[in-house]
């Protein structure tokens, strides 16, 4: 399987003594969508930094698709687009323009560059804003922007640094569809965010970063089934009798109100062993959802060990 | 990068920058044109009258190369410091160095950006001057080569002060407290010659008085200085300064972390 990008020993010490990075090591494979997780200040955006070259690195190496960024400086620029945390294109050019200029630094002709900013600013929903000045977009237009800028030379590696804060659930969702499409089509997808969910629905491998270092890095089912326990929030058909009683061992429950049962398992204990319970005692079950997200439960626990 | 490659980044680059500078005119183009535009009305109409001749030319007709110098020297420093700025406040500079383009490509690009509003703002200036005095062009080729030579001198000075600069005050103090001074002693408004000889020499060491005399001396045929040395001068600021720049650049003084 070929390494879409290779850090090893990553360091990077900022002027006022702040240690960002203490060495990590890192490897994502091609065609993965890669979530890298960790709480404000883990490091998160200091990697991406020094992948981009945008962040000198104290020591350590990164290579990306086998070369190093370092000594083939414009064959790994090729090779990868980077979607920024915060916007970083000029407030008054117009959404076009923006496009059309970054595909001109990666030196694509006039020809293919229009036919990719129509074909990535249509699939981002933008095509119509094509005129319009970037500052008058709403905040989920300039990231998606952002990414149609990173994609315009469609690169094998796509770096996004918390490419959905701030946008509806709507338009997240949207991105999420959009991001999914791209990488079954190929393109190996990393992702830092805050929102757990997104990291769990998206993606197949994970790393965990707290103060400059790597914590875990496993894949994302791996990661899931360590979780000792979960809790469903279950909404029942009709209401729950008085005096119910839910007796399964490894198990524990609550009710919430006359159509809600609150339920924790453990030990091994499947949800299907709690359906059944449920239908012995003649209660049928409408919907269940997690009471909160899985990878929250662990995420938080790998920190407090950490 | 292949050289297509790296020529359609460069021509990117250069492209922006003339369409930023377009864009906002009434910034850019139309108030060095009237500020020079009054100094041909009071320095060289009204006062100059009074003056008479200055190293053998009419006063209107001497200083009229100065003025025209001076727009270049101006716009082709402020074009690329504002410009490169901006980009670095709004951290749209990320787009480029994120990019596969050569750190010297990225100069040429904001260096032709900034000739081309100092050459335009200097043929403003040109036309306007043709109201007050018949120029006519004694060195044709010296008169270009000057003028390009200076604009590419500037434009990389402004480059490295927009390097440096973390404000917007830190891209004024340059041109407000050396630039302008410089020019107003480099020789725009009087000839060295009625200078007592400690300030000739004090002149002697200000490289905008040698751009000056040699565009006067390529439209008027008369200068206070050796041209070949003036080109000499030329040549080694754009060496030096050029250097600079890609260092700077190469060691990311002011754009990377």
């Amino acid at each position: 399987m070929t390494i879409a990008i290779s850090i090893k020993n990553l360091a990077k010490t900022y002027a006022n003594g702040f240690e960002a990075l203490k060495g990590i090591s890192l490897e994502v494979e091609q065609g993965d969508f890669f979530a890298l997780l960790g709480p404000n200040g883990a490091g998160k955006s200091t990697t991406i930094g020094v992948i981009s070259t945008l962040v000198n690195k104290t020591s350590g190496s990164v290579e990306v698709f086998g070369k190093n960024v370092d000594t083939h400086v414009f064959e790994t620029k090729l090779d990868f687009g980077i979607v920024p945390q915060e916007v970083n294109f000029s407030q008054f050019e117009k959404v076009q323009d923006i496009v059309m200029t970054q595909a001109g630094y990666y030196g694509l002709p006039r020809r293919i560059a229009r036919e990719r900013c129509e074909k990535y600013l249509r699939k981002l929903g933008l095509w119509e804003k094509r005129g319009e000045r970037s500052r008058n977009l709403s905040g989920g237009m300039k990231r998606r922007l952002m990414i149609a800028r990173a994609l315009v030379h469609e690169p094998r590696l796509l770096i996004l640094d918390e490419p959905t804060a701030g946008v509806d659930i709507e338009l997240r969702r949207s991105m999420w569809k959009f991001l999914t499409e791209i990488n079954n089509n190929g393109t190996t997808i990393i992702l830092t965010t805050h929102y757990l969910e997104e990291a769990e629905h998206l993606c197949r491998n994970i790393a965990i970063i707290d103060e400059g270092e790597i914590v875990e890095n496993t894949n994302m089912r791996k990661l899931l089934a360590e979780l000792d326990s979960q809790t469903y929030i279950l909404e029942t058909s009709a209401p729950v009798p008085k005096g119910f009683v839910f007796s399964l061992q490894n198990s524990s429950h609550s009710i919430v109100d006359e159509n809600c049962i609150e339920v924790t398992v453990s030990g091994g204990l499947s949800i299907n062993d709690v359906f059944a319970k449920l239908s012995d005692s003649g209660i049928k079950i409408d919907s269940m959802r997690n009471k909160t997200n899985r990878l929250e439960q662990l995420f938080l626990s790998k920190l407090e060990g950490n | 990068m292949f050289a297509n490659h790296k020529y359609i980044a460069f021509e990117t680059i250069v492209i922006k920058e003339v369409r930023r500078f377009a864009r906002i005119w009434l910034q850019t183009l139309v108030p060095p044109a009237i500020t020079i535009g009054l100094y041909f009305v009071i320095f060289g109409n009204l006062v100059g009258r009074r003056i008479g001749e200055m190293g053998g030319f009419q006063y209107m007709e001497f200083i009229v190369p100065g003025l025209i110098m001076m727009s270049v020297i101006q716009n082709s420093y402020s074009n690329v410091v504002s410009s490169f700025f901006s980009h670095k406040f709004q951290h749209s500079i990320e787009e480029l160095l994120v990019s596969p383009v050569p750190n010297y490509i990225i100069l040429s690009g904001f260096i032709v950006g900034g000739m081309a509003r100092g050459l335009a703002v200097g043929t403003i200036v040109t036309i306007m001057s043709l109201f007050f005095a018949d120029l006519s062009i004694q060195n044709l080729s010296i008169t270009i080569a000057v003028v390009l030579l200076t604009s590419i001198v500037f434009a990389l000075a402004g480059f490295i002060n927009a390097l440096f600069a973390n404000s917007f005050d830190d891209i004024s103090i340059i041109p407000t407290f050396v630039l302008t001074p410089l020019i107003y002693l480099g020789g725009v408004f009087y000839s060295v010659e009625l200078l007592p000889p400690f300030w000739k020499f004090i002149s002697a060491l200000n490289p905008i008085f040698y751009m000056v005399n040699t565009f006067r001396y390529g439209i008027l045929g008369s200068s206070d200085v050796d041209i070949t040395w003036a080109f000499f001068i030329l040549g080694v600021f754009i060496v030096i300064l050029y250097s600079a720049c890609i260092i700077l650049l190469r060691k990311g003084t002011g754009l990377r972390n």
